[in-house]
């Protein structure tokens, strides 16, 4: 079985976000990129599996529809253990055209587990996953929070509200990933990095494909007002203050 | 034409989120002139199908086809898609919540509809239809124009009020045949806590940080909950450290969430938790240092110890419980 662990480029978390282009884009400058949290953990349980030799797990393989700019971070998730990478060298414009674009990669190679995660922390979409099993035809199971190969076959936990439930789904499929698939990212040892340089990173170079969404304008969320401070041994001054004033109790 | 909603049930009932997607797909229908069919899968009786009439729908499609007592997300978008072409719908609205996100990207696909996902105020623009959403997981937000002719959006949970415009909703009862070649999901086992409000359905929320120290100091915090009728919830180190589980992670890659109210006890406001939190509407937060970053996103707040703020603050809700 080949597991393809689709990943996205985000700006880090801590990131402060600037605008650029009067507000039309993302201000590039100074942001340090990473890999998406999602999709690091994601990448972390892929490689878990490929670890344990019962699961049968040939490869692991990173797709990444990006320009140039973006080969630190698949040389990133090359250092934390893929075996090889693929990068669709296109400005990732929107959600459609990214999962076209993986989609008709796995047209072409076949994998039988494709990764993704729910979400990426830029355009907070959670789209691609749902549509790469579309436009391949294929079953997707999303909110996924673990997964184990038992006698070949992929054993899911769907997260529903309030619980849980055990999913069975025959591959090839899209599982789309969220917290709980793996504990804590797995971090590149000196070993990974060094062997990261001379893994194959194949380039493939986009098809036609028309973006649906565009963003016209970034605004920053309001201000909030200053916090008001009660005295730790007057709470009751707080529930006066939201009882009356914010009138949420 | 008409705006297509999708509203969910959880055994036969309708919740909050099924009312505000109604409330916000009139609010759409409004602004285009047009009418309201909402489709529900699953078996819901007809007194709480009319419920939906109560905040705008006009026609109610009932899908009642045994095939779909499982969430199959593959077959639930061609029986949603099917729907759609035959309301000739221009906008569908579906929830941003677990079954949300698995199926509106298979109907965008189908539909070759392009999706505004997390969505939390009607639309700016008609021409070029463009929607308001969060982007930077709460950093920033974003005009997003969408360019094909059919429209989805994922509404954001807790994010639009209830508003009731009743009507008299038609229900048509509708028994599709779902191609079995569609059906791959089985569900083997499901495990549910019954009984404990949902985090995400949580009108009010109290949460806990590294500040409470240990796991066994949850009690009182979990009985200002139990006062309050909140949820309970956690940071990410609470979870990790499995002082809690991990269905309480509100946070970045946890749960993101916008309750009425947040209480925030002994949590710093580190920026993936405050991208959990950022949409609730009051923050309310304690903590012991008066420079943690949680007091800048607060609206109230009490700089004391957890352990000692908390028993004072139960009693004075008891005091006005009473």
């Amino acid at each position: 079985m080949k597991i393809l662990v689709c990943i996205s480029n985000v700006p880090d978390t801590t990131t402060k976000i600037k605008f650029a282009e009067g507000n039309t884009s993302i201000d590039t400058a100074g942001i340090q990129w990473v890999i998406n949290p999602w999709d690091e953990l994601s990448l972390t349980r892929a490689l878990e599996l490929k670890d344990d030799v019962t699961s049968g797990i040939k490869s692991v393989t990173v797709i990444h529809v990006g320009t140039a700019a973006s080969e630190p971070t698949i040389r990133k998730a090359l250092a934390i253990g893929a075996d090889d990478a693929i990068r669709v060298n296109a400005i990732s414009s929107d959600a459609w055209f990214v999962a076209a674009q993986i989609a008709e990669v796995v047209k072409k190679e076949q994998f039988e587990l494709i990764m993704c995660g729910i979400e990426s922390s830029d355009y907070n979409g959670s789209i691609v996953g749902g549509m790469i099993s579309e436009f391949l035809g294929i079953p997707s199971v999303s909110a996924v929070s673990d997964i184990k190969i038992e006698n070949g076959q992929p054993v899911l936990i769907r997260e529903i509200d309030g619980g849980k439930e055990v999913v069975n789904v025959p591959v090839p499929f899209v599982a789309i990933v969220q917290k709980g698939i793996a504990k804590e990212p797995r971090i590149a040892a000196m070993r990974g990095i060094m062997m990261a340089r001379s893994k194959p990173v194949k380039l493939i170079e986009p098809v036609a494909v028309d973006p649906m969404t565009q963003v016209v304008e970034f605004e920053k969320p309001a201000p909030r007002a200053a916090c008001k401070f009660v005295d730790a041994d007057n709470p009751a001054q707080l529930l006066d203050l939201l009882q009356n004033e914010a009138k949420v109790i | 034409m008409s705006v297509l909603v999708y509203t969910e049930n959880w055994d036969g009932k309708f919740k909050k989120l099924s009312f505000e997607l109604v409330s916000y797909a009139t609010g759409i229908a409004k602004m285009l002139n047009t009418t309201v069919t909402a489709v529900s899968i699953g078996r819901v009786d007809e007194g709480e199908l009319s419920r939906l009439g109560n905040y705008g729908a006009n026609k109610i499609i009932n899908v009642n086809n045994e095939q779909l007592a499982v969430l199959d997300s593959q077959a639930y978008a061609s029986v949603i898609s099917e729907i759609s072409g035959k309301e000739n719908a221009s906008v569908i609205v579906i929830s941003n919540n677990n079954t949300g996100k698995a199926i509106a990207p298979r109907i965008s696909v189908r539909l070759k509809a392009g999706v505004g996902s997390g969505v939390s105020r009607l639309p700016l623009n008609l021409n070029p239809f463009t929607v308001y959403k969060r982007v930077c997981s709460g950093s920033a937000f974003a005009h997003l124009v969408i360019k094909s002719d059919v429209k989805i959006l994922t509404l954001a949970q807790n994010s639009y009020d209830l508003i009731e415009t009743p009507v008299n909703a038609t229900i048509e009862n509708l028994n599709p045949v779902v191609d079995g070649s569609l059906l791959k999901t089985v569900v083997k086992n499901v495990q549910k806590q019954s009984g404990r409000i949902l985090l995400t359905d949580a009108d009010i929320v109290v949460s806990g940080g590294r500040g409470m120290k240990s796991p066994d100091n949850w009690p009182p915090l979990v009985e200002l909950a139990t006062l309050l009728g909140a949820a309970t919830a956690c940071s990410r180190p609470v979870s990790d450290e499995g002082w809690r589980p991990h269905e309480e992670h509100t946070g970045q890659t946890g749960k993101i969430i916008a309750p009425n109210l947040y209480i925030a006890v002994g949590i710093s406001g580190a920026t993936q938790h405050l991208a959990g939190i950022s949409s609730s509407k009051y923050i309310v937060a304690i903590n012991s240092d008066k420079d943690a970053p949680i007091f800048e996103a607060a609206q109230y707040g009490i700089v004391g110890d957890a352990m000692k703020v908390l028993p004072k603050l139960i009693e004075a809700v008891k005091e006005i419980k009473k």
